[in-house]
């Protein structure tokens, strides 16, 4: 068995900074080792723990869609010691990626079901991941309708907004993109909160799972419209955060009771939640 | 196997003999009392101690332990990666472990080796080190080993176990390890039928002195969220100053940091002991903290030790009994009572 703490070496191929207030950047990563890719098979909803020598490592979910070869998508919001490092990083640098680690969304149980995805601010990464993998040719037909509203402060705060636009030109997939406030008289899209914009738009709940990713105050009023909507608590499934160090439920910090989020998650139904401790 | 008899005088033989073979741990008087090291002359030994104050979990996983070293030098081509540092693999012997710390290391095996990753330091060094055990004769008040699966003369860890019935030790070989050791350093002496007989009963009435016990028959069924959210908790947080001595102690707590430290364009990345006690274990960037309270902290220590754990590996509770958390808990927070209160509690 391998050494679970050993990153694998790449380098940095690009940086995109996505927002206005330049705190999230999106690293397209390409391993420098054609073996490692080979070995770093994941599915949309995994994390990995990018390593940067002499600063240390950082649990960041994995934005590109397994359908994506050739490279790792992260979006790195500016937060602690090791993002500051590396948002000073440009490209043509090399750092580490060690993973791919915890579980993912349901892919399985989710095939031919209807997906409503609902995110808010930079927790879209591995909702981007999805909604790529998913619109793959070879995989659209495999899901049912889907949906995606997803939020942010501002319209200069949204992820990924050329794919985006792309996403809403598209007639197979429905799209409610919005914003807490704007003044931008181009403004096309909806203007509301998250689960304000979820109760108008009423997604459908028959056939179908919703996968919610965002802040804590978004999800806290997002969950009773889902469950008004009809979603079951085994049919809504989240993935949470959790400070992290080792990356594979051995160093002991991000457990929720029983549970290790990093190996027995980040991805958990709203079902097993309930029965597990409010620690998060 | 038959049970092997060696007389007391020469015991201090027999670890040097070990000595050329291996690398021998063994507890040893200090001027802050007796801890384990290395051995480097077996008249170091100490045979009289009750246990160690702490435990040997540090044979195992070092207070701090480098993982990896690189350089920053851009010059080199390896600059910024990560590069695995050579260990020494060379077979020891720890001897004189207690069996309930023998037994914390077989709890451990179940979070460090399991089917989807191994921890390699870890496991490199259980597979290279032999547990030569010493029973209890005289087990402390605070000991409670009997009713947490573990026991004075409990086998279970084990590879050898050493019985002290005065003048002279017996040895029994408990496990293929063990077997292995005595290859290699041949003991003599076979005990009589008379012998293994005594030494059974003695053992028997070691056992029977201690008189402390919990109870966990209860604690299986209970339903983690109430226990979870149960008044006590207030109650067994109160005097608790966060100091982590139970944890720093304790042969069941395993939680570690992994940190980078850098000296010019050299560094490496190690890891330390960390403690649930302590509110940085759990504090995210963002500021926000899940175990920001003294009460979350003191209840995460307790109910990963009672009830997570056994949950979680259906293998019993990450505690052996040693009591030394008790023995050195400066503010007499007794686990025990702990135990009590989780076992007894009804919604």
């Amino acid at each position: 068995m391998e050494n679970p703490y050993l990153p694998y070496t790449v380098r940095i191929d690009s940086v995109i900074t996505e927002t206005e207030d330049r705190n999230l950047k999106t690293y397209k990563l390409v391993f420098l080792n054609p073996e490692d890719e080979t070995r770093f098979v994941h599915r949309a909803g995994q994390f990995a723990e990018l390593s940067i020598a002499g600063k240390g490592e950082i649990p960041i979910g994995i934005a590109s869609s397994p359908t994506e070869t050739g490279y790792l998508l992260f979006t790195v919001n500016k937060v602690g010691l090791v993002t500051r490092a590396l948002h000073q990083m440009v490209p043509g640098e090399v750092m580490g990626v060690r993973g791919p680690l915890g579980n993912w969304y349901p892919w399985e149980q989710m095939e031919g079901k209807n997906i409503v995805i609902i995110g808010g601010g930079f927790a879209f990464t591995t909702l981007r991941a999805s909604i790529v993998y998913m619109l793959d040719p070879e995989n659209r037909s495999r899901f049912g309708d889907i949906t995606v509203i997803y939020g942010a402060r501002a319209p200069g705060m949204l992820l990924y907004r050329d794919e985006l636009s792309t996403w809403e030109a598209r007639d197979d997939i429905r799209m409610h993109i919005t914003v807490d406030a704007t003044d931008d008289p181009q403004w096309q899209y909806n203007v509301g909160f998250v689960p304000t914009i979820t109760q108008e738009k009423a997604p459908s709940a028959k056939d179908a799972y919703a996968i919610v990713c965002g802040p804590p105050i978004m999800i806290k009023f997002t969950l009773p419209i889902l469950s008004e909507l009809g979603f079951t608590p085994e049919h809504i499934i989240m993935s949470l955060e959790m400070r992290m160090k080792c990356g594979v439920g051995m160093c002991g910090r991000c457990n929720i009771g029983t549970e290790y989020v990093c190996n027995d998650g980040p991805v958990f139904t709203l079902q097993r939640l309930s029965q597990l401790p409010k620690e998060y | 196997m038959a049970v092997k008899i060696i007389r007391k005088a020469d015991l201090i033989k027999l670890i040097s003999r070990l000595m050329e073979h291996y690398r021998v741990y063994a507890p040893v008087r200090r001027q802050d009392g007796t801890d384990f090291q290395e051995v480097t002359d077996a008249n170091q030994v100490d045979f009289s101690l009750a246990n160690t104050n702490l435990s040997p979990k540090s044979l195992m996983l070092p207070q701090s332990e480098l993982m990896f070293e690189f350089t920053l030098d851009k010059a080199s081509d390896r600059a910024g990666v990560m590069q695995e540092i050579e260990k020494d693999c060379s077979g020891r012997v720890i001897f004189g472990i207690r069996p309930c710390d023998a037994k914390a290391f077989q709890l451990l095996d179940l979070n460090f080796d399991t089917p989807t990753y191994r921890d390699p330091w870890w496991a490199h060094r259980r597979q290279h080190t032999t547990l030569v055990g010493l029973g209890c004769n005289d087990p402390c008040s605070t000991c409670f080993c009997t009713s947490v699966g573990s026991g004075p003369f409990s086998p279970h860890g084990l590879d050898l176990l050493l019985t002290d019935m005065g003048d002279q030790f017996t040895v029994e070989v408990i496990s293929g390890k063990g077997k292995q050791l005595l290859e290699q350093v041949v003991i003599e002496g076979e005990a009589s039928e008379t012998t293994v007989k005594a030494v059974a009963e003695h053992q028997q009435a070691s056992e029977q002195t201690i008189t402390s016990a919990v109870f966990t028959h209860a604690l299986e069924k209970q339903s983690l969220t109430p226990l979870f959210d149960a008044d006590f908790w207030d109650e067994v947080q109160f005097a608790c100053i966060n100091c982590g001595v139970c944890t720093f102690v304790c042969p069941t707590c395993w939680c570690f940091d992994i940190q980078d430290e850098i000296h010019k364009n050299a560094g490496v990345r190690l890891r330390n002991w960390d403690a649930c006690m302590f509110p940085l274990f759990t504090l995210h960037g963002s500021g926000h903290n899940p175990r920001s309270q003294k009460l979350q902290r003191v209840r995460q220590r307790f109910m990963h030790k009672l009830k997570y754990f056994p949950d979680k590996h259906d293998n019993g509770v990450a505690c052996v009994g040693c009591g030394r958390c008790i023995r050195q808990c400066p503010v007499n927070i007794d686990i025990r009572e702990v135990f009590r209160l989780m076992n007894e509690f009804e919604v």
